[in-house]
């Protein structure tokens, strides 16, 4: 904005009225994308006596130690946990795979084209019918449903396709003539994994585990249907919701947007200073 | 100082090989695409070789073969008389530089530098020193902590220069090295090339599509087409006498007529705009004056429509000077006329 703004004023007629238009436009989808979530932050420093609407009476931390009170809340904790537990396997797992086929992929090979529309195929199917099938699947098999078993493939029907199309971009960047020069300065084809590829993709693949992670740690709909006795933490507040509605939920809301933040925070920092530490400290 | 290619005895060949690289009916093809034909070419001992050619030639193609970067679909490739066809890029005993350098972009130029002899296997320190040496031939020592992204193109080709000599590589392969930099640090790093190559002893192959570079660097030249070699030996050689007229056109300088005992190339300045004679002679009007410092260029057109020009001493030019618009002709003497092939 500030580019085109500058190019118009050089020219001395100032901005034209569609730049106040777009600009009003652009404001109302800031508005709806984040003011819904600002009123649930809000919300959850709610006082004692008040509600889940506005006005806000008075305010308090009583909905954030509920949380963690034993009673109606006490599984909140527990499956936080759990979703932690599983999003971290997932992101491992959709790492692991799909930084493997990105590089695959790079070259054609027999049967690439089916595998990739394979992959293409489970974004688009409906995600309730895949849950739908893979608890159907483990009834005819007569095992049961839990949350390593059928909610971690369940997720990662979902988290795959997405990670291999993340490192399909990530790899389409990379530049060959880096393996062709580890060659030449005599790497093995290891070596240049290890010293070359791995490192020079690390911000690409630290998105994908990111992306993976994220996607697993809120999904809904695949996992519904095959989680087994255990809920994951976005079943739980769904329970919730339609049982009982407190502030508390709010404070719910709150917490993981907070902890959302530092992750990412935490893991910006890291990058910082894995590239500061790569530029100093040599031994001179 | 800098120790370099230790002489390794070769499977008990006691006689020094006569040749650094041997291309024996040399061809790559990719798919239906005959990229490189059949080419053979033998580059003496420590020899400045340059490949030159328009894109799509071949040249490029063959260097990559010569690494091992690219597989040979027939012939053979020898490197001090040891069939390397088959080996390895990083047991052939070359090393390549690549286009844009190809710098590690996570390591610092140290690191760079002593990248070979981590994979090996050199502990810490001691690779840490060697590479400081190179990075001292190169001139690059007070940058050795910088990441690359941090050094302008020239510094990053120096790096890269000294990562590919810490190798001790028998031949150093560089694949347009001169390309990305502008044109006064181009003299120069051309300069330097040379300059390394003489005090090092060992042969580069420098692949370019600038006959300049070419002409300024080459022991010897190799002018390729279409997945040929057209034509072959010192640039002086190939200037004075250009096998065809596409060898002509492209080292530049030239001009191709049509004379009755068939097609000639004369060089430009040894052409002159004089008056109609016996001589061998060309008559057409003048469509461009270019002063040039030292020269001055005269482009004319001839009747028949061919093009031609001629590089007069500039004050040759102006004790008769012409204006575009002005009949004229141009004048050689026969023995400047070398009958040239078609193609």
């Amino acid at each position: 904005m500030m580019v085109g703004g500058q190019s118009y004023q050089t020219v001395g007629r100032g901005r034209p009225w569609t730049f106040y238009a777009l600009a009003a436009l652009f404001g109302l989808f800031l508005l709806f994308l984040y003011g819904p979530m600002l009123v649930i932050y809000i919300l959850s420093f709610q006082g004692p006596d008040g509600g889940v609407t506005f006005p806000m009476v008075g305010t308090s931390l009583v909905w954030f130690e509920d949380i963690l009170k034993p009673g109606q809340m006490a599984n909140i904790p527990v499956s936080f946990g759990r979703s932690i537990a599983l999003a971290s396997i997932v992101s491992l797992l959709t790492v692991a795979i799909s930084v493997a086929a990105g590089l695959a992929f790079r070259r054609r090979f027999p049967g690439s084209g089916v595998v990739f529309y394979l992959a293409v195929a489970s974004l688009v199917m409906p995600s309730l019918l895949v849950g739908f099938g893979i608890g159907l699947g483990f009834r005819a098999l007569d095992t049961k449903p839990s949350l390593f078993t059928s909610a971690l493939g369940a997720q990662l029907t979902w988290t795959l396709p997405f990670g291999l199309f993340a490192m399909f971009a990530v790899v389409n960047r990379f530049n060959r003539a880096y393996e062709e020069a580890a060659n030449d300065l005599g790497a093995t084809a290891w070596q240049r994994l290890r010293h070359v590829t791995l490192p020079i993709l690390l911000p690409g693949i630290i998105g994908v585990a990111m992306g993976a992670f994220t996607l697993s740690y809120d999904e809904y709909a695949r996992t519904t249907l095959v989680i087994g006795e255990r809920n994951t933490l976005p079943l739980e507040i769904y329970a919730l919701i339609s049982s009982a509605t407190s502030p508390t939920l709010f404070a719910i809301g709150t917490i993981t947007t907070g902890v959302s933040f530092l992750v990412i925070g935490l893991t910006l920092w890291r990058i910082l200073r894995l590239q500061r530490r790569r530029a100093g400290a040599m031994p001179s | 100082m800098i120790r370099l290619v230790a002489q390794r005895a070769t499977d008990g060949a006691a006689v020094e090989p006569r040749f650094d690289v041997e291309l024996a009916a040399v061809t790559k093809r990719y798919d239906q695409t005959l990229a490189v034909d059949a080419i053979s070419l033998r580059i003496p001992r420590a020899s400045y070789c340059c490949l030159l050619g328009p894109s799509g030639c071949g040249k490029t193609s063959t260097l990559r073969m010569i690494a091992g970067h690219e597989t040979v679909t027939d012939g053979d490739i020898l490197i001090r008389d040891r069939n390397v066809t088959d080996l390895p890029t990083a047991r052939r005993g070359t090393a390549m530089m690549f286009q844009n350098y190809a710098l590690f972009p996570h390591l610092n130029c140290l690191d760079n530098v002593a990248f070979s002899l981590k994979m090996r296997g050199v502990g810490k320190a001691e690779r840490y020193v060697r590479a400081r040496e190179f990075l001292e031939l190169v001139e690059m020592g007070e940058f050795a902590l910088r990441l690359p992204a941090q050094l302008s193109g020239g510094q990053q080709q120096r790096i890269a220069l000294a990562r590919s000599l810490i190798t001790e590589p028998r031949v150093l392969l560089l694949d347009e090295p001169l390309s990305a930099l502008d044109p006064f640090l181009r003299v120069r790093m051309r300069e330097e090339l040379k300059r390394l190559q003489r005090e090092l002893g060992i042969t580069f192959i420098h692949v370019t599509h600038s006959q300049d570079e070419a002409m300024a660097l080459a022991d010897l030249m190799v002018v390729m087409d279409q997945g040929h070699i057209r034509q072959s030996g010192t640039p002086r050689q190939i200037f004075e006498a250009p096998a065809s007229v596409f060898i002509a056109r492209f080292i530049g300088g030239h001009n191709v007529l049509p004379t009755p005992r068939g097609l000639v190339a004369v060089r430009a300045d040894r052409c002159r705009i004089g008056q109609a004679g016996n001589g061998a002679q060309f008559s057409g009007q003048v469509v461009a004056v270019e002063y040039q410092g030292p020269v001055v260029r005269v482009a004319l057109q001839m009747q028949s429509g061919e093009q031609a020009a001629a590089l007069l001493p500039d004050n040759t030019y102006f004790a008769t000077p012409v204006q575009p618009g002005d009949p004229a002709t141009l004048v050689w003497s026969e023995a400047d006329a070398h009958p040239v092939a078609v193609s």
